[in-house]
């Protein structure tokens, strides 16, 4: 009985292999996007988890050079030798490869690598230990032994080694290693130019990036419910479909309980190829988008990522595993439906052709229950997850409502109709809305997140490009690496009689996170450029007098502060905030402050980079490099710096912008399968009026029309749906996310451009379904009138 | 003694309260006896044959099947006996359209996993459906689906045949063909067939009559 009632239920989708093909590729879809963004960020945060064990981070106190990233030698023997139980690490650019010198013999147990036993080997032998990738493009210049738990882009050896490879005799940092013996001398007497740095202190890479990979998950999760749309409209139909085959079977004895177990058991059983499917496409995405997101996450926050994918667990168990719950919970609504069926229940098609004031009623009470809850969590709740919980009862909210809206658009353009063919069209697309609703809210959330996501980035790059000419207003950035040179320079720019804009910075503590403080020239250029977000009268005045500090509004953020706040800038001096400033791309805080006050507060640093204004740069830049000595690659110009940044961010964007592409094909492969899905029940629908008249070939234009003009409106509620989206991603998720809010700029071309992709996309995947309406045999048309149909 | 009903009532409920469809039923059939259920629309005709054909539940009254009283039976215990001692021939025919016609008529058969290869041959010969096995129902004539579903029914070999106006979406020559192989067949297995007919014709060519009218048998 089992095997021909699976017999029975399967010979369905062999007899409909457009409905088994929309329900496979909307399974495959939906995973596919979520796993691939899944795969993107378990493989940076396995990136991120070898890099933090390579370089011990976390792990240990370090001590670090209150400037500048370099320790002299001999600092590190007068701590060994005055008792302190400290191990030397240098760290180093080799190319695109990040070399980590450690001594084995001071090392802390398994610093340097995941494989302890393999490094006295490496010292031994000479060699380096990186994974696979980065030995490869080593392999010409050192010996390299190969060992997978090494990060990506780095290489750990012998201190020595490293030190020769990288043509330096000095080190990056010292590990203060646990258990030091009672009585050594201050560290501020023996060392004064090192500070300690407390592994709690360090903010993690995956900490920094958390944000960045949640929206990534933000992007796939929507993408996923755009394709369970698909897999609920076609399980809806094609459950429709089989209401008579369901009544037969069990008229014919097939026990309830078994019935519905093996369609369930059908139904997960084909969820689970799909989504396999999915997985696979999701791994080719994430290949695909790997390089950009790698890029993105070097630009935004330094962090190597590696640049093959591999096939996590984590990610393909959770795609399939979230494409089964997901189709379940499609599914039971179905089998409940079954279960309460009475058996001799009518076999028309019915509710899923015929409009129900019920369904649509209840849809409204839910949309207008999550639209409630949208206001009330925008106004009474903080945090991230709250602001994504908002978005999602916005977006879903909205996806509910739109059926109704539609449903009273169609009526009020019906009621304004006197031509007999254009009620009958009116009416009849009202008609339609059930079976297309999933499409058409498929439809809306993408157009949505399109609108909201591209107003987000344009409003970014407008703000981002105004914030480069604020802090870029220099000509000429130069950047020096020791004191002798940066007096030198001082004195050079002096006598030029043109402002020179030297910026003191090192890393200080305020509210126990670390914080960038800058010492400044205040004069011409800060006072006519910069832009604050808030600030008292005077700002600039009282920051020149010693007597204020600028921050960031990163900061001013995270520690709740703002202008008038006092700020801890010294352990003995407490200043309040005169202004806060935009400070886009930068994740860390930073307190500015006048560059005398820099001094007094930290005597033995130097200005380590100077900004010069200047008419003629090009011939300073040669007096530079001839006359004060600087090498030509400290000195970069304000064009090539803009152009880097300009590139950075665009980079960043790359893939939200695939993503968003992404979801929109998805979209507009629901109206195609939903329509495709659809021919067959229109047939009937459609007949009357063609034997009333009207010929084929209008009617299929007719079903153009139609998709055209219910995509038509969803774009128009898209419009202010997207415009809500970008509101909240840039006054609660950024905030929220990255520490900062950016002004709102609306872009119509954008809207009507992205308006107009949707039409067309609505347009062709119209097309399919109508030629076959125009080439419908009329035998097939008349069968509908024959009696036994 | 296939079929018997002993005192049975059924009532339905409507927006204007409780209907009475039948008021206490009695009568039973015996194998290879054919029976004509007639009466006018709304009589309880089809109520009467649902609840025969264990399709639905009386709600008083005690109904016996092959032997066995299906007020003592859950749903699966229903379900298995339809599947092994009834059969069923609509008026909307009832096939699976996405099965092919070979399918068809010995799926009700392989469901109980009582294939009877020859049988089902003779059937199909005798139906004149060799030449149609291969296609699906949407091909075929109203005439020709009722034939596959009368041959589903027979091949089946049940105890006891329900037929619920089987040709009255067929034309009258049509409809005379089918009914004759019908009862042809019924005759050959030894089933015993009730018939819910408004057709007096159709009637007449049947062992016994009955008449409902208003719930009651007269």
């Amino acid at each position: 009985m089992i095997v021909s009632c699976l017999r029975a239920l399967l010979s369905h989708w062999r007899r409909n292999p457009v409905q088994l093909f929309a329900y496979l590729a909307g399974l495959a879809l939906a995973t596919a996007l979520w796993s691939g963004v899944q795969a993107i960020n378990a493989e940076a945060r396995a990136s991120y988890d070898a890099a933090a064990t390579t370089l011990g981070e976390g792990q240990y106190d370090l001590l670090i050079p209150w400037q500048g990233d370099r320790i002299p030698l001999d600092d590190y023997i007068s701590l060994r030798r005055s008792g302190w139980l400290v191990s030397p690490v240098i760290v180093g650019r080799l190319d695109d490869i990040q070399l980590v010198g450690i001594d084995l013999v001071t090392s802390a147990t398994g610093l340097g690598t995941g494989n302890v036993t393999s490094v006295p080997l490496a010292l031994a032998s000479e060699t380096l230990l990186a994974n696979e990738d980065t030995a490869q493009k080593l392999g010409p210049l050192v010996n390299v032994t190969v060992d997978a738990s090494i990060a990506p882009g780095m290489a750990v050896g012998d201190i020595g080694l490293v030190q020769r490879l990288l043509g330096r005799d000095d080190l990056s940092h010292l590990v203060l290693l646990p258990d030091q013996s009672l009585g050594q001398p201050d560290l501020s007497v023996i060392v004064p130019s090192l500070r300690i740095q407390r592994a709690q202190q360090v903010t993690s890479i995956s900490q920094l990036t958390n944000s960045f990979h949640l929206n990534l998950t933000a992007f796939g999760l929507l993408s996923f419910a755009v394709g369970l749309f698909i897999v609920h409209s076609t399980i809806g139909l094609a459950f429709e479909q089989r209401r008579g085959m369901i009544r037969t079977l069990r008229s014919l004895g097939v026990p309830l309980r078994i019935l519905l177990t093996l369609i369930a058991i059908e139904m997960l059983t084909l969820a689970a190829i799909g989504a396999g499917f999915g997985i696979v496409l999701g791994y080719l995405i994430a290949a695909f988008l790997l390089p950009d997101v790698a890029a993105t996450l070097r630009g935004l926050y330094g962090a190597e990522i590696s640049g093959t994918l591999e096939l996590r667990a984590s990610w393909w168990v959770s795609g399939l595993l979230l494409a089964l719950v997901g189709t379940a919970a499609a599914l039971s609504s179905r089998i409940w439906q079954i279960a309460k069926m009475p058996l001799l229940a009518s076999v028309r098609p019915r509710a899923w052709v015929i409009a129900t004031a019920s369904r649509f009623r209840l849809q409204s009470i839910i949309a207008v229950s999550l639209l409630s809850a949208t206001i009330l969590l925008g106004l009474f709740v903080k945090g991230l997850v709250a602001g994504f919980a908002l978005l999602g009862c916005l977006l879903i909210g909205a996806a509910l409502a739109l059926p109704a809206l539609a449903a009273s658009i169609l009526t009020l353009l019906q009621r304004y109709t006197t031509a007999p063919v254009w009620t009958w069209f009116w009416a009849d697309t009202r008609q339609q809305l059930p079976g297309l609703s999933l499409a058409l809210m498929a439809l809306l959330l993408a157009v949505s997140a399109n609108i909201g996501v591209s107003t987000m980035v344009s409003s970014f790059r407008l703000t981002f490009v105004s914030f480069l000419d604020q802090r870029l207003a220099p000509e000429l950035f130069v950047q020096v690496e020791t004191k002798d040179q940066s007096i030198a320079l001082a004195a050079f720019l002096d006598l030029r009689k043109i402002e020179v804009l030297p910026l003191s910075k090192t890393q200080v503590s305020i509210t126990n996170k670390p914080v960038a403080l800058y010492g400044v020239r205040v004069g011409p250029t800060y006072r006519n450029n910069w832009v604050f977000l808030d600030e008292t009268d005077g700002a600039w005045d009282l920051v020149a007098h010693d007597t204020a500090v600028v921050v960031n509004e990163q900061l001013a953020r995270r520690a709740g502060i703002w202008v008038d706040d006092l700020v801890q800038v010294a352990p003995d001096l407490a200043l309040p905030i005169a202004a806060v400033v935009g400070d886009y791309g930068n994740p860390q805080g930073q307190v500015i402050v006048s560059e005398n006050l820099f001094q007094n507060l930290h005597p033995d640093l130097y200005p380590s980079q100077f900004g010069i204004r200047t008419t003629e740069a090009p011939a300073l830049r040669a007096q530079l490099v001839n006359t004060a000595d600087i090498d030509n690659n400290a000195i970069i110009d304000q064009a090539s710096i803009k152009a880097l940044s300009l590139e950075v961010f665009e980079r960043t964007f790359v893939v939200t912008a695939a993503l968003n592409i992404l979801t929109l094909g998805v979209a507009s492969f629901a109206i195609l399968m939903s329509l495709l899905t659809l021919a067959d029940l229109r047939v009937p629908q459609l007949a009357p009026v063609w034997a009333l008249g009207l010929t084929r070939q209008r009617l299929g234009w007719l079903e153009l029309l139609r998709a055209v003009l219910l995509a038509a409106i969803v774009v128009v509620c898209a419009i202010p749906l997207g415009l809500t989206l970008a509101w909240v991603l840039l006054t609660i998720i950024n905030v929220e996310a990255f520490g900062w809010q950016l002004p709102m700029y609306l872009f119509p071309l954008e809207y009507v451009q992205l308006g107009g992709f949707a039409l067309v996309a609505a347009f062709l995947a119209a097309m399919w379904p109508a030629i076959r309406l125009m080439r419908t045999p009329p035998s097939s048309l008349l069968r509908v009138f024959a009696s036994e149909r | 003694m296939v079929l018997k009903f002993e005192a049975v009532h059924k009532s339905f409920r409507d927006s204007e309260g409780t209907v009475p469809v039948l008021r206490g039923i009695s009568f039973d059939l015996e194998a290879g006896q054919t029976l004509a259920l007639t009466g006018e629309s709304g009589s309880g005709k089809s109520t009467l044959l649902h609840i025969a054909g264990a399709l639905e539940a009386a709600d008083a009254g005690r109904v016996w099947v092959a032997g066995q009283e299906l007020t003592q039976l859950n749903d699966s215990g229903r379900a298995a006996l339809r599947r092994t001692d009834i059969a069923l021939v609509f008026q909307q025919f009832n096939l699976i359209p996405s099965l092919t016609v070979a399918a068809n008529i010995s799926f009700q058969s392989a469901l109980s996993g009582q294939v009877d290869q020859t049988h089902v041959e003779q059937v199909v010969d005798a139906l004149g459906l060799s030449d149609q096995m291969k296609k699906y129902p949407e091909a075929l004539s109203g005439g020709q689906q009722q034939r596959v579903a009368i041959a589903r029914a027979i091949a089946a070999k049940p105890k006891l045949m329900l037929a619920d106006e089987p040709t009255g979406n067929l034309d009258e020559g049509t409809a005379e063909d089918v009914l004759e192989q019908m009862l042809k067949l019924v005759a050959q297995t030894g089933a015993a067939l009730m018939v819910v007919t408004h057709s007096t014709n159709i009637a007449a060519r049947m062992d016994r009559r009955l008449q409902l009218r208003s719930g009651l048998l007269v």
